[in-house]
């Protein structure tokens, strides 16, 4: 076995796994899966065993691509196992493997999505437009009362459905770039859009710069910023998201502001990881630095600058499902619950297992769709249990594959889903 | 395939007998060390299932090794001559609490700190609390017979076992047992099987006893300038009349390893310190918490520290906690034993431990249970040097000899496993390991029940390297 590849695999880092299975009760997959394999304990084994020699890089395949990647292992280990560096070597060295061996069509397909895609504000500006145009030109009426949608591959329909509306193109297009106060700000806020959020989650974003305005922050969000590279880096492209990381360092370089704030628990995870990127002592390793000690999520800037007060009663009762990259990777648990504790009138019941992943985990419900749903049907059980009216989220990702949660319970008229920001403003906040 | 392998197949669900390499690898390991591949994987789910795979693998002779979570830190379910790991861990985990009769009926796969959830629910406690009892299952643990820090007071597992519900390794289920306190009739097959680690069957059922939850809790931490003091101080307490429920021991090593993973501001300079919890009703408490304060002075403790909220007392039992972890920095692999002593020679031992550590310059911590005599000694190594694991053998087979000549045992609440064979003969004499090995053979008369345990091979030594 080559040195080059013990190195890529973090070879020396499953060193640090003693196998005392204490992340066992913490892992989604171990539960549904219900076997070793699928556990953190089994997958760095794997690798180990892989980088010996002893297993090939075919073995270690379906284990690793069946990890959320939600880091609850991360939480409960003993001896602070560097669990995401070893699964993202092992997703670097499947995805150099699998480049030798792919028929061409699909290589050329991810490499469209992956470089073009997702990094590029106008293909996600069209996705969000596409979906607006299908949504109220008829075509999504006709199409599901023919039932094309279910002829759609990846399970399109079932995501197609729990959708949020879209904003026209016009009020896309008319967004400001810089919202300035008149009042010297309290803050000046660097807002990171994020590709989905941008896209499809439009109004949070919307929502969220609302609320930093009336916290007394003056926000900006520089042009030049792109994908967080999260996608990228969990399916094994290290080279890109490398690539994306810069650029949003330098965009975010343009101006000198005190908050890099997002709304996207898993696009927070991403950058405030940016400097393990780059190699200590050299310069882009200190501007990552500088980068990572300013990135916030939106929940924690409100919390710190305590500076709205909810004049709506909502007479309701919620849950609270938290971002598995906000709670384990970014450590915020505290400060999106102290928000919704403070709106008036809510009843707030938390989860029984809040740190359990709902199994949206960036793409992994539509790349394993059954696997994401046997890990939703658990969070189900623990969301009716609580018998709430809406499920508060903090993350693109969990939002949508709560909507289809709840869709797939039959609950869409009982139980809404909404992500904090939203849920916030409609509390009416006022500056203090 | 294997004709054996076919038969499996017969009963089970495909999706339960495991042939992959990855999954094979899976289930080789469990926390302590060596690796060895497995035929197979068979996960079973109900007692039928077992008795099935057992009744085949007595007929093709076939190995079987029982495994419930795999936290096993002596190696009790490494399937050392390959054949079938049956995984016990995917059983559905019932638990059945009579709390009238303060008994509990479980299933193997249950974890065993959610017995104790169970039980507090009805002012309960099950007593034995290992400090992987949210992630080890029951069977295993009874399978090992497990200890843990309130084991001072209350005992190990077999101490809290009714009865058991078994499958010998020719395929037939019996009872042994029952579940009433009083049971005195014929041999007590109960006691033999716990601790046995999988070696005369497998437990598919258990019924355990429970006790009244102690109302409250008192904890406090003693700070010595000697670790003499410190054991003398243990030894004073525990025949003062005064039993509390833990008395845990930590070393210097110790303490500033917690202190520079995660600082909680125990007394770096202190040659040792103990921490202990007593438990009954609060007035008990008040009056026993002044006594072990007037002793501590008497053996002339630097430091007496009580706790002045209970999230204060959480703080001391984490720092507790966080030693494994804390002695992992200091090197990346850690040989975690189990050895035991009488608790009168404590001091006698921990001197021992100094002088095999300079002899073999090896790292060598300690902390543990000092209250029952039960010390883990941790050497601290890298697996990867074999060069040190050779001296880290050596020191470990000197540790077991310094305990055996100071009256202790090879093992207090961890198992013999694949680990501790090697030296049962310098506990048990010849003779006496003959007489274990003679109910073995009775019991398994095709030797498939997990093979390579407890009983040493011929010339078997202690191997850390590869």
């Amino acid at each position: 076995m080559s040195g080059l590849l013990k190195e890529k695999l973090n070879y020396d880092k499953t060193f640090d796994c003693v196998q005392c299975g204490y992340c066992l009760p913490a892992c989604p997959t171990y539960e549904t899966m219900e076997k070793e394999t699928h556990s953190p304990r089994g997958r760095i084994n794997l690798v180990k065993m892989v980088a010996e020699g002893k297993a090939t890089v075919e073995d270690l395949k379906e284990p690793i691509e069946k990890c959320l990647g939600c880091m609850a292992c991360t939480t409960v280990c003993p001896t602070n196992v560097q669990y995401g560096a070893i699964f993202e070597g092992a997703k670097e060295v499947i995805d150099e493997e699998e480049a030798k061996s792919k028929p061409k069509p699909r290589k050329l397909m991810e490499d469209f999505f992956f470089q073009s895609f997702f990094p590029s504000s106008k293909w996600m500006k069209s996705l969000g437009n596409a979906t607006w145009i299908y949504q109220n030109s008829g075509l999504q009426k006709v199409s599901r009362r023919f039932g094309l949608t279910k002829r759609a591959p990846l399970h399109i329909h079932e995501f197609e459905a729990a959708l949020p509306s879209m904003p026209s193109p016009k009020k896309r297009k008319d967004r400001a770039s810089r919202y300035v106060r008149k009042r010297p700000a309290a803050a000046k806020v660097g807002f990171f859009t994020g590709c989905i959020m941008d896209s499809v989650f439009f109004e949070s974003n919307q929502n969220t710069m609302e609320l930093l305005l009336r916290s007394g922050a003056e926000v900006v969000f520089p042009e030049e910023q792109t994908c967080c590279g999260a996608l990228h880096a969990h399916s094994g492209k290290i080279d890109t998201s490398i690539e994306l990381a810069k650029q949003n360092i330098v965009a975010f370089e343009e101006e000198s502001f005190d908050y890099i704030v997002n709304n996207a628990g898993g696009c927070g995870a991403r950058m405030i990881e940016y400097d393990a990127l780059f190699e200590s002592g050299t310069e882009w390793h200190e501007r990552a630095l500088h980068f990572v000690s300013k990135v916030k999520d939106i929940s924690e800037v409100l919390v710190e600058m305590d500076g709205l007060v909810f004049e709506k009663e909502l007479q309701r009762t919620v849950t609270y499902q938290p971002s598995c990259h906000l709670r384990n990777v970014q450590k915020v648990e505290n400060e999106p619950l102290e928000l919704i504790r403070q709106i008036p009138g809510l009843t707030l019941k938390e989860l029984d297992r809040p740190e359990f992943c709902c199994g949206s985990a960036g793409v992994y419900n539509i790349v394993n769709y059954e696997d994401a749903m046997d890990i939703l049907d658990v969070k189900m059980k623990d969301v009716c249990g609580k018998n709430p009216a809406g499920v508060v989220t903090s993350n693109p990702g969990c939002l949508l594959q709560m909507k289809l949660g709840i869709e797939r319970e039959g609950l869409s008229r009982e139980i809404d889903s909404v992500h904090l920001v939203d849920l916030l403003m409609e509390a009416e906040p006022r500056p203090k | 395939m294997e004709q054996w392998l076919k038969e499996l197949l017969e009963f089970l669900p495909e999706k339960r007998v495991l042939t992959s390499l990855a999954d094979r690898h899976s289930y080789s390991f469990d926390a302590s060390f060596g690796e060895y591949l497995p035929d197979a994987v068979v996960q079973v789910k109900e007692k039928r299932e077992v008795a099935s795979v057992l009744k085949i693998a007595n007929r093709f002779q076939v190995p079987v090794y029982p495994r419930g979570s795999g936290t096993c830190l002596s190696g009790g379910p490494l399937p050392v001559h390959g054949g079938i790991v049956l995984d016990m861990s995917q059983w559905p985990a019932d638990i059945n609490l009579r709390p009238r009769d303060l008994t509990v009926t479980v299933a193997p796969s249950v974890l065993t700190g959610n017995i104790n959830k169970a039980a507090e629910e009805h002012g309960l406690m099950y007593a034995p609390d290992p400090s992987s009892a949210h992630v080890a299952t029951i069977g295993g643990n009874l399978a090992e017979n497990s200890g843990g820090p309130r084991g001072l007071k209350y005992g190990v597992t077999k101490d809290h076992v009714l009865g058991l519900e078994i499958v010998t390794p020719e395929g037939e289920i019996i009872q042994t047992g029952g579940q009433t306190i009083k049971n005195v009739t014929g041999i007590d097959l109960t006691k033999l099987i716990v601790g046995s680690e999988g070696t005369l069957g497998v437990i598919v059922e258990a019924t355990l006893k429970l006790m009244p939850k102690p109302p409250a809790v008192q904890t406090m931490m003693v700070a010595f300038d000697g670790v003499r003091k410190a054991g003398e101080a243990i030894s004073q307490t525990l025949t003062s009349g005064i039993l509390p429920a833990k008395m845990e021991f930590m070393d210097q090593a110790c303490i500033v390893a917690v202190e520079n993973f995660q600082p909680v501001g125990l007394p770096v300079d202190a040659a040792a310190v103990i921490i202990i919890e007593l438990d009954g009703h609060p007035e008990t408490l008040r009056i026993e918490r002044k006594l072990i304060e007037e002793i501590m002075q008497e053996v002339g403790a630097e430091e007496v520290i009580i706790p002045k909220s209970d999230e204060e007392a959480a703080r001391l039992w984490h720092a507790r906690k966080q030693v494994s972890p804390a002695i992992a920095k200091i090197k990346p692999t850690k040989v975690s034993e189990d050895a035991t002593v009488p608790r009168s020679k404590i001091p006698d031992f921990m001197d021992r431990l100094q002088d095999i550590k300079e002899k073999y310059n090896v790292e060598v911590v300690a902390f543990g249970h000092a209250g029952d005599g039960n010390l883990h000694p941790n050497v601290l190594c890298d697996k990867r040097d074999v060069e040190e694991m050779k001296r880290v053998e050596l020191a470990v087979e000197e540790m077991f000899q310094a305990a055996l000549d100071l009256g202790g045992t090879l093992s207090g609440e961890h198992g013999i496993g694949t680990m501790k064979a090697p030296f049962m003969e310098l506990e048990l004499g010849e003779i006496g390991l003959e007489m274990m090995k003679r109910i073995k053979d009775s019991w398994d008369p095709n030797g498939i029940m997990n093979p390579g345990k407890i009983f040493p091979e011929k010339g078997q030594k202690l191997v850390l390297h590869k």
